[in-house]
């Protein structure tokens, strides 16, 4: 038997509930879903992430067209249901009528806006779904843009956050005391308070927000004392009310939100309601844990069999990158409460539990957060701790006297002990699904457990798991396919290439079985590398598989044009090059013209037509292609050094001249920074490179592995080197280890990281023979690598992709 | 009333890469697969207005050089989760000749 299912709300809970659905009976119900917004159901918690840049849409989406599909959902998205008819038992939406048997309506919550003057200009957004996003983010690409956001919570940081690392300058505005006065105690709240106004993020507390100003769209935010900030963008994150609307009007029971008793039913017995619209027992929930619970047993419930929701706790993670939060339970004080503190001011950690009767009640964890689902843990399960007392605050190793190893620990972990809070899944549940079923990798156990699926914030803790479940046989590295085209990963194609002699990609496409013709934008560029690295002088460098940028020796802007930059060695230029650079900025109207944070000039919005007479002009003058938009060697920054200044030790100009000459035109997985620094002081930031020379009066220190990108990381020392003989050939070895282990686009750090600094001293700086041919295996590649490209295009190379291929501009003024 | 003109030799454009014609309203890009499959579209992203030509071209795709998203050269659709869609043209490919249906280039100027 089929009975009619309509779905309102494509949301997150709705998503867990179909899956249940579908899981336990595909063929029961005949399923329309409803959705306010153009898209499925998708991860809404990682909106934030996605607003930070740290992911894309596409990784969050939950459930894509093939899922509904398969399992024949009806799918009306973009679509408001505007009104439920109990009797005829229809919904409408969009003036046309879908009859149900069975309605679950899942709507959500809407944002709380303000009720001030100005909160509809636009300019102002809330922070619920993706269009909210891709709002914050166009305004946050205006140049100086300036962004208010209204309310302290979970929310309104993490919006802050991700909108200050786009740049843009914010203040957050908040009515409590301190923020996230819901989860965090004072002292929590002020030490969030000082890690935010150290990015830079503005913080107003006790700020009640008068008006929003501005005559076409946003300008500014006026509180009720007199302060205004300047505003391009509004967030209001000031709370969320459960979306009851539809049910109001229908009549079904709502208090705070739709009532629903154990088993999800609203007054209507055909009507359930689960998600943030749904009040069970006076309650209303704002966070997925619960919410996923409903769904199963909304589920159960439609299948017809028995089942009860029992709220459990849930705790709180903020999900802004570089800070850890983490806050469980009741944590107020009070007469009968005691509680333990522990506050190291040095490392901003702060650990508060919450005791009643040698029962935690409540905890409170900043900046070290590792024991967060231990305490909850004890919490949940009401454990005595009177015999641990002492030790509680100190965390689990310490109390329970388990291993200090993070395995071991893991190991130690009673069986219900949860591991991911957002599905409530527990360790057992985990580690028997890994045996039973045969899982071996992180996806496997998102597929088949949903944990570490939703927040993620557990994903470190589920990879121990997996470690200390399958021992040595797992290896996150090796499972990792390049890209949807192959069931291979980076080491094993690269191995592969190299012992089955693969000289080209369609060579290495076929040999390895790829499941595509013709790759796509991920492996293509990828395999390039590796047959350019691994087979210098034969393997032919295929430029239709290659960036835009590296195919025509150019970066691309966000309008479509092209930037410009000509090398300067060690940031080395003269009277002549500055001259020649000046003649082509006048002759080609280049609108901008920069110093670059890489010691050089760059010419900005150069038409694509252009570039090869720009170029001509700049060979004419001497100079050559600065590589800015290779993932190869791009600059060798330099000090002045002994020739002048009066701390300099070596002639660190001259040595960064030297190395930028030798090591020019290499192709490298990643791009490849240098710098050179005459004393200690390192005026040239050689420690934050991938490989940096600081130069000492005994000769050269040689680093490497450092970042000063997304990531800020400073260099590990590699070795010590005499002469600037011996330091050009160690760079260049280090250099050739890193172009043939290195994975394309990890850069040295990463790839330090992975095979162990250990290894790499070992290759480079223990082993005089390896260094050595390791040192001539770079010297022969940059035979064919030293060619300038914009010299090869000046003389005709590739001219088709300077030209259009035909024009009819005129023929249309013509018509 | 099929009107077409040459726009060019299929050997212009490499395999697995695109040339642009210009028109009146705008760019449109030529694409060649690796088959010798061609196909135009409308040279600009409906994202945020990438030039698709530059695009790395796979199957009969291609992915736009500054977001990555994934169109379709046969529909001119967004692949994956993202949403949108450019313009097609028809081609016809007259031994080596590439033809490009007039019509298409005046309907432009009208719209
Ligand atoms: C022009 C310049 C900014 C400036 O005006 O000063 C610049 C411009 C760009 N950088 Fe940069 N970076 C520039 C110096 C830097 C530096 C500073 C330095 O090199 O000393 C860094 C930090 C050091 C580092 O790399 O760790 C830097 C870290 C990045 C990153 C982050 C890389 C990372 O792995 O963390 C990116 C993004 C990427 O590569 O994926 C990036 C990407 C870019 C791109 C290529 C963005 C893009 O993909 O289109 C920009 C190209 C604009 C253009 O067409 O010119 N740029 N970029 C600098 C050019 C230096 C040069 O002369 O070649
Ligand atoms: C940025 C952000 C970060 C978050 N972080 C966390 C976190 O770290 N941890 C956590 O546990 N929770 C977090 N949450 C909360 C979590 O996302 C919500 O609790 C959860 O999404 C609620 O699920 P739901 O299905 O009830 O509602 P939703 O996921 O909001 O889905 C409801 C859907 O119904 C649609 N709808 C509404 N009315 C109609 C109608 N009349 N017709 C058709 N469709 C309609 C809406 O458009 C919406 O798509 C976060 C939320 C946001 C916005
Ligand atoms: S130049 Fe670098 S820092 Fe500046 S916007 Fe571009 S990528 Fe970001
Ligand atoms: S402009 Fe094409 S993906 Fe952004």
């Amino acid at each position: 038997m089929t009975g009619k299912l309509v779905v309102i709300g494509a949301g997150m809970a709705s998503g867990r509930m179909l899956e249940h659905l579908f899981e336990a009976d595909t063929r029961r119900f005949d399923v329309t879903l409803f959705g306010a917004e153009p898209r499925g159901n998708y991860n809404r918690i990682m909106l934030s992430p996605v607003l930070a840049g740290e992911k894309r849409y596409d990784d969050i989406v939950t459930h894509d067209a093939d899922w509904y599909a398969a399992q024949g959902v009806n799918c009306r998205f973009g679509q408001t249901v505007t009104k439920i008819d109990r009797q005829a038992k229809t919904v409408f939406a969009g003036g046309v009528e879908t009859p149900y048997d069975r309605l679950v309506i899942a709507t959500g919550s809407a944002p709380f806006i303000l009720p001030v003057p100005g909160k509809d200009l636009a300019g102002v957004r809330a922070f619920r779904d993706l269009d909210d996003v891709d709002a914050m983010v166009a305004a946050s690409e205006k140049p100086d843009a300036k962004a208010v956001v209204i309310g302290g919570g979970l929310l309104g940081l993490e919006a802050a956050a991700a909108l200050r690392g786009r740049g843009m300058d914010v203040v957050v505005l908040h009515l409590a005391g301190h923020l996230m006065e819901r989860q965090l105690d004072p002292a929590a709240g002020y030490l969030l308070q000082r890690e935010l106004e150290g990015r830079g993020i503005r913080i107003h507390c006790k700020a009640h927000t008068r008006a929003v100003l501005g005559t076409d769209g946003v300008e500014a935010v006026a509180l009720e004392d007199g302060t205004v900030y300047p505003a391009d963008l509004v967030v209001m994150a000031a709370g969320i009310r459960p979306e009851t609307r539809l049910a109001t009007d229908a009549g079904i029971e709502v208090g705070r939100g739709i009532v629903v008793d154990d088993a999800m039913r609203t007054s209507d017995a055909d009507i359930l309601a689960l998600g943030e619209c749904a009040e069970h027992n006076k309650t209303v929930y704002g966070l997925v844990a619960p919410l996923y619970d409903m769904a199963k047993v909304a589920a159960q419930t439609l299948l017809g069999q028995d089942a009860v929701f029992r709220p459990v706790q849930t705790a709180t993670k903020l999900k802004v990158t570089g800070v850890s939060l983490y806050s469980a339970g009741d944590f107020a004080e009070a007469e009968d409460r005691e509680e333990i503190v522990l506050r190291d001011a040095a490392s901003g950690v702060y650990k508060r539990v919450i005791i009643k009767e040698n029962r935690i009640l409540g905890t409170v964890l900043y900046g070290d957060t590792e024991d967060g689902n231990w305490f909850f843990d004890l919490l949940k399960r009401g454990t005595d701790i009177g015999q641990m007392r002492d030790t509680l605050i100190y965390g689990q190793s310490f109390s329970t006297g388990a291993p200090t190893d993070p395995l071991a620990a893991m190991a130690a972990l009673p069986e219900e002990a949860e591991i991911c809070g957002c599905n409530g899944v527990c360790k057992g549940a985990i580690t028997s699904a890994i045996s039973s079923k045969g899982l071996t990798s992180l996806d496997d156990v998102r597929a088949h457990t949903k944990a570490s699926a939703s927040c993620g914030s557990c994903t470190g803790l589920v990879e121990k798991l997996l470690m200390a479940t399958l021992g040595d046989s797992y290896n996150p590295a090796a499972i990792q396919p390049m890209c949807p085209c192959t069931e291979l990963g980076h080491d094993e194609v690269r191995r592969l290439i190299v012992a089955k002699g693969l000289k080209s990609i369609p060579a290495a496409m076929q040999e390895l079985g790829w499941k595509t013709s013709c790759g796509c934008a991920k492996c293509r560029p990828a395999l390039n590398y590796y047959m350019v690295a691994t087979w210098p002088g034969e393997a032919e460098d295929d430029g239709q598989s290659r960036f835009i940028n590296e195919r025509v020796h150019a970066n691309i802007q966000k309008d479509g044009t092209y930037s410009v930059v000509p090398r300067m060695f060690g940031g080395l230029t003269t009277a002549a090059e500055l001259r020649a650079i000046a003649d082509v900025a006048d002759k080609f109207e280049v609108k901008t013209v920069k110093v670059t944070g890489g010691q050089r000039i760059d010419l900005l919005g150069i038409k694509k037509e252009d570039l090869p007479a720009v170029w001509a002009d700049l060979n004419k003058a001497g100079m050559m292609s600065g590589a800015a938009y290779a993932k190869g060697l791009r600059t060798v920054k330099t000090c002045v050094g002994s020739d002048w200044c009066r701390f300099g030790t070596q002639d660190s100009t001259g040595l960064g001249v030297r190395i930028e000459k030798f090591m020019w035109g290499s192709w490298t997985p990643a791009k490849l920074k240098l710098a050179v620094s005459g004393c200690p002081r390192n005026c040239a930031e050689a420690t934050c490179k991938d490989i940096g020379v600081i130069c000492v009066d005994s000769g050269y220190e040689i680093h490497f592995g450092g970042a000063a990108g997304l990531d800020i990381k400073g260099t590990e020392v590699l070795c010590h080197a005499r002469s600037e003989d011996e330091a050009l050939e160690i760079i260049a070895a280090l250099t050739q280890l890193y172009r043939e282990q290195g994975r394309y686009l990890e850069r040295i750090y990463k790839w330090a990281k992975r095979v162990g600094s250990d290894s790499i001293k070992a290759n480079v700086v223990a082993d005089p023979g390896k260094r050595r041919q390791l040192y001539e295996r770079f010297v022969y590649s940059q035979k064919f690598a030293q060619v300038d490209p914009w010299e090869e295009r000046v003389n005709g190379k590739d001219a088709h992709e300077f030209a259009a291929m035909a024009d009819f501009q005129m023929m249309q003024a013509a018509e | 009333m099929n009107d077409w003109i040459e726009i060019g030799k299929l050997d212009d454009i490499p395999r697995r890469g695109a040339r642009c014609i210009q028109t009146g309203s705008g760019r449109i890009a030529i694409f060649r697969t690796a088959e010798d499959r061609i196909f135009a579209i409308d040279d600009r992203c409906p994202h945020k207005g990438g030039p698709l030509s530059q695009g790395i071209v796979h199957g009969s795709q291609v992915t736009c050089p500054l977001h990555n998203w994934v169109f379709s050269l046969d529909t001119g659709l967004a692949q994956g989760a993202d949403e949108g869609g450019v313009r097609t043209y028809s081609l016809q490919l007259h031994g080596d000749r590439i033809l490009i249906d007039a019509q298409s280039l005046t309907a432009l100027s009208a719209a």
